[in-house]
Parts: C-alpha cells; sequence; structure tokens
C-alpha cells in the first residue's frame, strides 16, 4: 500500500508548529504589533531576478484567461503600502511560494514571519530578532559580524575589494568548480552559501552585516559608506533564518533598482519581465515611514528547535505530497 | 536533438552528459540565498571509469541527458576477448569488454541474470548478481569435522576466482559468494 498519503513531519514537529505560532502572537501582542493578513495572489510580484515568482490566471474571473496574476513571495510590498497608509509596526505570518525552490532547506510553498518597525534602525531590529528567538529557541549567545569580516575570517579574502578572478581561485582552492558565466554576485553568492554560511550560527545566532551594495535589495545603502546596504542576515545552525532591512524610502532610488532588475531580467532572455508595481511606488511617494523590517523563514526555525536536518521534518506535506 | 535535463530535475540515479562522458548523480544538493543565485552541488559517478566528482551548476541551467539505460541481461559466454550478454525479451545480444565487466567476470556463470549499463547501446558497465553458488575446482585438504576453529584457507572456484573459505569446505562443494566483495557467504545446498 501506498505511504504517499502520509505526513512526512511528526505529531511532535506539528505541536511544535503549533506551539511556535501561539508563542510568536504572544509575543508580537504584547509589543503592540498588529497583526496584519495581505494577499497571497496579487496583480504585481518582485522584479528581482532571483526570484521566480510563480503565475496563475485571474482568480476574479469565472472562466479561466490568459490576466497573469501572481502568488506572493513574499508579503513585503502589501505591507509597505499598509505602513504608508498609517498602519504603524505591523507582523503577518504568510504562505509564500517561490518556483522550483526544493531541497533539503526548501520547498516551493513555506511559511514567513515578515515584521516591520517604524522608527528602529537595522540594530534595534536584530535586538528584537533575537528577543523573539528566546522565546522559541534554547538561547544561545548572539555574535553579529561584518560580511567582510566572514570572508576574511574563513576565506582570507576580502569581498568588496577582490578582483572576479581571485574570488575564482578562492572557490576553486577549495575545491569548488564555479561555473564558467558567474558574475561577481552570483561568485559571492556561491563562496557564501557553500562554504561561509554552513559553519554559522553553530553555537549562536550569528548575525551579518554590511552587505555589499550590489545586493542590498530593498534595502538602504549606508549614508557613511555607500559601498554597503543597510541589511542584515540571520543564520543559526548554518542555515539562513532572517533577512532585514532599513527599508528603502526614496521612490526614484526603489524605481531605479526596479528598472535594473528588469534590464537584468531582459538580459537573460526573458521576453515579458514582470512590470514594477506601480502601487508600491505611489506608497512610497505618499510616504513610507522611516522603518526596518524583517522576513523570518518560520519552517527553518522549526528545524532548529527540534533538531532537523531536512525541512520535509517539520511540514506535514511538503511539494511531492501536497 | 538531444534532450536535456534542468538543474531542477537532478536527483539521485539521473544520467547526464558532462565533457562528453556519460556520469550518473550520486547525490544532489540545492543551495541558494534567499535574495541570491542558486546553485546544484553535485556528485556525480562517471560510468566508464566509476570515479565520484563535484560538480557545481548554476541552477536553471540544462544539462544534456546521457542515452544510458539498466538492463536485465543473461550472461551468455566469453569469446576470450569480449563476454556476450542477452537482452531476454528482444533476444539481442551485445558484447562487453574486460573494462565493462571491471571484476565482474571472476564471478560469472552462463544464465546468470547481471545489471548491464548500455551508454549509446553498447554495454559500459556489468553488475553480477548480489549472490552467485560457485563449485570449488582447488583447495588444499581441510581438516575434517573441523567446524568451529574459525580458520580459513584459498579456494580455487570453477570462475577461476580465488576465494577465502572455511577449513571444512572441500573440493567439488558449492559455495554462496557475495560478488560485491567476493566474501564466503555460506555453505550452497547441493
Amino acid at each position: 500500500m501506498s505511504t504517499d498519503w502520509w505526513p512526512t513531519a511528526g505529531l511532535a514537529a506539528l505541536r511544535q508548529r503549533a506551539g511556535a505560532l501561539a508563542r510568536i502572537r504572544g509575543f508580537f501582542d504584547e509589543r503592540g504589533v498588529l497583526e496584519v493578513e495581505t494577499p497571497v495572489v496579487a496583480a504585481d510580484t518582485v522584479t528581482d531576478p532571483m526570484l521566480a515568482a510563480i503565475a496563475i490566471d485571474s482568480p476574479g474571473t469565472e472562466a479561466p484567461c490568459d490576466a497573469r496574476y501572481w502568488l506572493q513571495t513574499s508579503p513585503e510590498y502589501p505591507m509597505k503600502r499598509l505602513l504608508a497608509a498609517g498602519s504603524g509596526a505591523i507582523y503577518q505570518i504568510a504562505r509564500v511560494f517561490r518556483r522550483a525552490d526544493r531541497g533539503s532547506l526548501h520547498n516551493p510553498e513555506f511559511s514567513m514571519l515578515e515584521w516591520y518597525r517604524p522608527g528602529f534602525g537595522y540594530a534595534d531590529l536584530i535586538q528584537e530578532v533575537s528577543d523573539l528567538l528566546a522565546v522559541l529557541l534554547a538561547k544561545r549567545p548572539v555574535v553579529v559580524l561584518t560580511y567582510t569580516e566572514v570572508f576574511v575570517q574563513q576565506l582570507g579574502i576580502e569581498p568588496l575589494t577582490a578582483s572576479d578572478a581571485e574570488l575564482r581561485a578562492v572557490a576553486s582552492h577549495k575545491g569548488i568548480n564555479a561555473p564558467a558565466d558567474l558574475d561577481r554576485d552570483a561568485m559571492l553568492d556561491l563562496l557564501m552559501g557553500t562554504l561561509i554560511a554552513p559553519r554559522l550560527g553553530r553555537d549562536c545566532w550569528c548575525y551579518l552585516t554590511g552587505f555589499p551594495a550590489s545586493q542590498a535589495s530593498l534595502a538602504r545603502l549606508d549614508p557613511q559608506d555607500p559601498r554597503i546596504a543597510e541589511r542584515f542576515e540571520c543564520f543559526i545552525d548554518g542555515m539562513e533564518i532572517a533577512n532585514g532591512f532599513r527599508e528603502l524610502t526614496d521612490p526614484q532610488a526603489q524605481r531605479a533598482r526596479f528598472e535594473a532588475d528588469q534590464a537584468v531580467r531582459r538580459e537573460r532572455g526573458e521576453t515579458a519581465p514582470p512590470a514594477i508595481d506601480e502601487r508600491l511606488l505611489t506608497a512610497l511617494e505618499a510616504g513610507l515611514p522611516e522603518c526596518s523590517g524583517v522576513a523570518l523563514g518560520l519552517d527553518r526555525l522549526l528545524m532548529v528547535a527540534i533538531g532537523a536536518t531536512t525541512i520535509d521534518e517539520v511540514m506535514a506535506f511538503p511539494i511531492e505530497h501536497a | 536533438m538531444a534532450s536535456t535535463y534542468s538543474t531542477n530535475q537532478f536527483k539521485g540515479g539521473l544520467k547526464i552528459m558532462l565533457d562528453g562522458e556519460p556520469y550518473s548523480i550520486v547525490e544532489n544538493e540545492y543551495v541558494k540565498p534567499g535574495k541570491g543565485q542558486g546553485f546544484n552541488r553535485v556528485k556525480v559517478r562517471n560510468l566508464k571509469t566509476g570515479k565520484v566528482v563535484d560538480k557545481t551548476f548554476k541552477s536553471g541551467d540544462s544539462v544534456e541527458a546521457a542515452d544510458v539505460v539498466e538492463k536485465e541481461m543473461q550472461y551468455l559466454y566469453n569469446d576470450g576477448e569480449s563476454w556476450y550478454f542477452m537482452d531476454p525479451e528482444t533476444f539481442d545480444q551485445v558484447g562487453a569488454s574486460q573494462t565493462a565487466l571491471a571484476n565482474a567476470d571472476k564471478f560469472l556463470k552462463d544464465q546468470d541474470v547481471c545489471n548491464v549499463t548500455l551508454y549509446n547501446g553498447e554495454p559500459i558497465g556489468v553488475e553480477p548478481p548480489p549472490h552467485v553458488e560457485l563449485q570449488i575446482t582447488q583447495t588444499d585438504p581441510g581438516i575434517r569435522g573441523d567446524t568451529s576453529s574459525g580458520g580459513t584457507k584459498p579456494a580455487t572456484l570453477e570462475t577461476g576466482a580465488v576465494v577465502q573459505v572455511p577449513l571444512f569446505m572441500e573440493e567439488g562443494e558449492i559455495v554462496r559468494i557475495d560478488t560485491r566483495n567476493g566474501a564466503y557467504v555460506s555453505r550452497a545446498k547441493g
């Protein structure tokens, strides 16, 4: 008899998940952060060339049609529209979707906890992430390092100034034969993803700050040093757990980044890259309050909590069983 | 046109072409920073040499599929140069070289059903059945009645393989051999 219907997560993991959701809601309720819900299906999506959103037809028409809607890759844009409309501090526990993301740490559908704090700098938000982790996990020391520091410590190379050839040589020296056609950021991602990240947060909660400006995404650039972005990531047990920004509030700068994303997509052969979310840009023009925001992968957090090695151990039905 | 696989189809056992050689994927690991480039790190085994190497692909890239199939085939005979196998469904016969046989030839007897790996129709690997029963053609006399001392002695089998057998085994007896390591398993019931 087929066991295909059987959940891949044990009952203990499902209880852990339910408990974590209750504690997260308690944590934010106590701090006066409002829980919100925004659409899973939307007319626009991210332009980010490294994110593949899943397109569906219009949910608003009776007969199937060609109109393109998207499953959200994160609730970031609608949450920023709420912030611009004066919501104050908000959080959301959302289901998000990313095409073809599958592996021991990935499932195309997963749970994301995302929250925004008007008036917070990113260091304040790092503190709050640690406060939240303390109610969900056994306490560990907090370590904050810069992107440059981990590259220097672990690979002996300066990521902001090293030449592309030097980066490739480090990979090769460590036994990684990098594909030939990698641009600089992809090369940095390769080194980070395969050599550095697996060693981070093994006995601590490890935060990285000072990402290169080319990897700013929707973060503000550091006003003191525009070579780096005000972005942080949290790593535990070698896994990327959370990604946070001092949010970019300048609509012109934001539009320029979206257009650059579209150019990258066209360059690699996409004829119709996703359109720019004009509602988001209009909201930024109306005024996004100075704030910091973070997205945290709930499934991986549960993996840390129960010591799991695959995401399937904390999900009832990953994609092959969905 | 050759068919291709995208990295998101990678899984253990998939047969792909790399640098003009056929490989089988042993392990596939997907690595992707949330905001960055994804990669597939794979361990692949060269199907001709058996060597396992690490490769890194950019996620979303495609790789040519290798025309490799594995088939249960029956061993017929060898003519001193090639070992001949028959597809029991089509009765097609193929001849495999010593290289493809690797160490399998030491344990092959007519009629044995083997797992043959064919690349573009040519056999490049032969896996004998996990256990075979072969007759001892030569061994020194043992110590009759001693079934407990645990000592072993070399014995030559009908295929020419030399294996270690317990001291009490005699010429003419049939032994059961594990073909993966050439180890004696038991005395076979005649």
